[in-house]
């Protein structure tokens, strides 16, 4: 099946000298993600997440200028870990997650120093929407406590009823905002 | 027997290098499934390519029918895992905000990490934004997070609330994925006309 090796579409680099390989098929791709998950979840007995990195590498910089506030304000103190933030499992997590996307990316021809974006929007709105988008993510992720890893992944594969609603509520905003963002990707 | 962590004490140096190795086989998985990719991540919102419903129901669902098996073998115990209380309304309105900030972005958290390990100047920037986020979240905002604690539910899961067993609701979940997988296909071809050319 031609259609299904292709069905993925490839990045529009301007002067891509190597053809990047197509992506795997989706269903065994999350099959190996969701091994992933279950070897997470029967070593720690959590599973994985994202967000939480980004928290502390925010109390790490708080705690560079003011170590009392980092460790007294109500979020970062969750993340202080008596003065050694970057000692983080998630944030380790994701150490190795870049590792592993770069080794899949260089093997693949995907690697490549690039903006992803449609054709209708500039390289510079793409970047400033990128980190609006970022910004407003992390409020989200705060809010219901987890991502698309740490909710969603983590908590949908045990069942846990808020992070399938977090789940729903995620694609029920996208979608409805889909058609304002078109020009971004279309 | 499971999880390692209630039946051996592990050293920092142990636990961060677990982190590592696991965190290699979660960007390895997202980079090959595309995710590395912004335009290939929003496209299922644009319904000519699913993919990442694909890859995260399947992911779901092989982590639910591998703990499933394993805890009914004896082998795990999932009182033992950590789950986090259920807040409806905090994840309702975070799942909104959430969601905005995806398609607006293009990424999510950990997405953006394999965006910008294959060099995406946008995974960099999202990044950025995050980190901005969470540090204002943090530092102007700390309330929401007294919000939320006051106001949890507690745990709650699907087997919990309706009394109907966890092995059910892994063949019901199996049962949708392969039917979504039907529709998936259907709404691929029918917006096709909107995936971008090859380059």
């Amino acid at each position: 099946m031609a259609q299904t090796l292709i069905e993925n579409h490839l990045p529009s680099y301007a002067n891509a000298r190597v053809v990047p390989r197509a992506y795997w098929n989706p269903y065994l791709t999350g099959v190996l993600l969701g091994l992933v998950l279950l070897a997470t979840y029967l070593a720690t007995g959590r599973g994985l997440g994202a967000t939480g990195a980004f928290g502390s590498i925010a109390a790490w910089l708080a705690g560079l200028f003011a170590p009392e506030h980092a460790a007294t304000n109500l979020v970062h103190a969750r993340y202080w870990n008596d003065g050694a933030p970057l000692e983080s499992w998630t944030l380790f997590l994701l150490l190795g997650a870049f590792v592993g996307a770069l080794v899949s990316g260089v093997a693949g021809h995907r690697a490549k120093l690039g903006i992803e974006r449609g054709p209708r929007v500039t390289d510079g709105q793409r970047l400033a929407l990128a980190f609006v988008g970022g910004f407003i993510a992390a409020y989200g992720a705060k809010i219901a406590k987890g991502c698309t890893s740490g909710q969603a992944l983590t908590g949908g594969a045990i069942f846990n009823v808020g992070s399938l609603v977090f789940m729903l509520a995620v694609f029920a905003s996208a979608y409805a905002l889909a058609y304002f963002v078109r020009k971004e990707w279309l | 027997m499971f999880p390692l962590t209630s039946y051996h004490e592990f050293s920092l140096a142990a636990d961060l290098a677990i982190a590592v190795a696991l965190g290699f086989g979660f960007g390895f998985c997202l980079e090959r499934a595309g995710f590395g990719s912004a335009r290939k991540l929003t496209a299922v919102f644009y319904l000519y390519d699913m993919a990442v419903v694909k890859v995260m129901f399947s992911a779901i669902v092989t982590a639910m029918a591998g703990i499933f098996v394993l805890s009914s073998a004896g082998l795990l115990d999932v009182r033992e895992f950590y789950l986090e209380p259920t807040n409806l309304a905090a994840q309702a309105l975070g799942g909104l905000v959430f969601g905005a900030g995806f398609i607006i972005g293009g990424y999510c958290p950990g997405t953006s990490v394999a965006a910008m390990a294959t060099g995406r100047k946008d995974g960099y920037s999202f990044a950025l934004g995050m980190l901005a986020g969470v540090f204002a979240y943090a530092e102007f905002t700390p309330g929401i997070d007294a919000w939320i604690r006051d106001t949890a539910q507690g745990a709650m899961t699907l087997p919990s609330i309706t009394g109907i067993g966890a092995g059910w609701w892994v063949l019901a979940f199996v049962a949708f994925l392969a039917f979504a997988g039907w529709g998936m296909r259907k709404l691929e071809t029918r917006f096709a006309n909107l995936r971008p050319r090859a380059a």
